[in-house]
């Protein structure tokens, strides 16, 4: 990861995973250069998911999102983490699904449990929850019981973010 | 006259029996051929995730065998395993051999179910009752390990549940004997039979570069002829010291996943096999005060244990903060949990790499441009199950 240079932000190993935490604008070109480089062979994106940190002040500075891709190499059975940071009000990353056609439904669904919004996805649009529902219900402010669509009953008004 | 060229629009599902559960398929057809192929999914989601982000670390537990539910005893050893990583928790050697045994007949479990579905989709009747027949031997097994049919959670975290039942290897040895009879039965049903051989031969063929691209796992990916198999490439729970084979395609084809799927049967009877041979005596849950729940006997006659069970089932224990990733080979590809310890009792985040979703997303690269009929067997051949895609 060293050729990156300025573009990674972050590293650590904890319990023996690697993970890179890296610039947002750069997503694209690090991970065409690991998929076309032939001495590390980063073919396999193995899933992509994200994490809130609503509520940790020391990770909330860092961005309220961390947008995780599992990479690995089946030549060279390694496995690591590429990291995305991104702020509340800025949930936006390019998509890969051009380098992996496989990534459609793990960025439809991280779309539609987090609002992580993927720029140049084909058809970013809901796809685990019902249409009528409104909010991204993975993300820690969402409740945990309210019920959308009504089946019987909500007991309190509807919360800030699902309005 | 000019022929007007249209395509029509069908719907396939929600309830179809051919989609294994609630899977929706809009197909464009034009004529006979598959124009897009446009799977609708999410009717069984039941926010596990966040249910699971929610509850103290082993209480979160049954809601994993409610995924997979072919494959309960899988879900379990990924989840377990998560979790012991997470917290450093080394599990005794018994128990890492007799969840090697447990997770192999799940494997069986599960494409047993696949190779009956899949054959009736295909026309041949008799293979599910067959197929349905021998895995009621194994749920018995499973009944007599953790109480349960198919909902077990038996593995728990830090070992497993109860000490294996007292006839445990007795009745193993007796269902891998029958069973290693019946896998001839079922080729013989089905191998060279030609009908099943039209239905399958290249159909829903996949290329090795493309299987990577789209993230295909399990079957599907060595289907193919790629050498990828969690148990090989980043073996757990004791699986490098089990001898077998990772059968590989040639074609990509349907047939091809067939016949793979029947020798992982045979490989996984070897491995149940050598795990009772070599399973050695010892306790059957890690002792670690404060995280792994003390044995029953013991909280009824010892103080401490007592103290500790009571704290644990109250306020669980707090992870450290940081992530971890843990893959197994579940029988449909890598099943991967992807957890955040925050310092609290409750994980920050549980992710579940279901590997039915992921290879369902292929469908379409898998039945355009093919027949009609041919989305059945496409569908079949991934071996989905929805209440793991939809989750």
């Amino acid at each position: 990861m060293e050729q990156f240079g300025d573009a990674v932000l972050e590293d650590d190993e904890f319990r023996g995973d690697v993970s890179y935490t890296i610039k947002a604008d750069r997503l694209v070109e690090i991970c065409e250069a690991l998929h076309g480089s032939a001495e590390l062979d980063v073919k396999l994106l193995s899933d992509i998911t994200c994490v809130d940190w609503l509520g940790d002040e020391q990770e909330e500075k860092k961005g309220r999102f961390e947008v995780v891709y599992n990479l690995y190499s089946i030549t060279h059975h390694f496995r690591f983490f590429l990291k995305v940071r991104l702020d509340e009000d800025d949930t936006k990353v390019e998509s890969l699904v051009d380098l992996w056609p496989g990534a459609n439904w793990m960025e439809r669904e991280v779309w539609d449990l987090f609002g992580i919004e993927f720029v140049g996805h084909p058809q970013l649009t809901k796809i685990l929850t019902p249409d009528e529902l409104e909010g991204h219900p993975l993300r820690k402010d969402y409740p945990l019981t309210w019920e959308q669509p009504r089946f019987s009953f909500n007991k309190d008004d509807p919360p800030e973010v699902i309005k | 006259m000019a022929r007007e060229e249209k395509t029509i629009t069908m719907n396939m599902g929600p309830q179809h029996p051919s989609t294994h559960g609630v899977l929706r398929v809009v197909v464009e057809l034009d004529g006979e051929t598959v124009v897009r192929a446009e799977p609708v999914i999410g009717y069984l989601h039941t926010g596990i995730e966040k249910t699971m982000e929610s509850k103290l670390y082993y209480k979160a537990l049954p809601c994993t065998d409610r995924m997979d539910y072919l494959a309960p005893m899988s879900n379990n050893l990924g989840y377990c395993l998560a979790v012991e990583k997470l917290m450093d928790i080394e599990v005794p050697e018994k128990v890492k051999w007799a969840r090697v045994c447990l997770a192999e007949l799940t494997r069986l479990n599960s494409h047993l179910v696949w190779l009956g579905t899949h054959a009736i989709d295909l026309g041949a009747m008799s293979m599910l009752l067959y197929a349905f027949r021998e895995r009621e031997l194994i749920i018995d097994i499973y009944e007599a390990c953790g109480g349960q049919r198919m909902m077990t959670s038996y593995i728990r975290i830090g070992g497993l549940a109860h000490d294996l039942p007292a006839d445990f290897d007795k009745k193993v040895r007796n269902l891998i004997k029958l069973i290693r009879e019946k896998i001839n039965d079922y080729e013989a049903l089905l191998t060279n039979n030609e009908i099943f051989i039209n239905r399958t031969r290249n159909v829903a063929v996949i290329s090795a570069e493309d299987a990577i691209a789209h993230s295909l796992t399990g079957p599907m990916l060595r289907g193919s002829g790629v050498n990828y198999d969690v148990r090989k490439a980043q073996p757990y729970s004791g699986y490098e010291n089990f001898d077998f084979t990772v059968p590989l395609g040639k074609k990509g084809d349907a047939y091809d996943r067939y016949l793979i799927r029947l020798e992982e049967m045979r490989q996984s009877l070897n491995i149940a096999e050598q795990a009772l041979d070599g399973m050695p005596e010892g306790p059957y849950r890690a002792h670690v005060p404060g995280v792994v729940l003390p044995p029953k006997e013991d909280v009824l006659y010892k103080m401490e244990s007592m103290i500790f069970h009571f704290k644990i089932i109250t306020e669980g224990f707090k992870a450290p903060k940081g992530s971890i990733y843990q893959a197994i080979e579940s029988p449909k590809g890598e099943l991967g949990f992807y957890m955040t310890g925050d310092g609290t009792n409750r994980p920050r985040r549980v992710r579940v790499r279901p590997p039915s979703y992921i290879n369902l997303a292929a469908l379409p690269k898998l039945s355009e441009g093919r027949m009609f009929s041919d989305v059945v067997c496409a569908i079949g051949s991934t071996d989905i199950v929805l209440g793991e895609v939809d989750r």
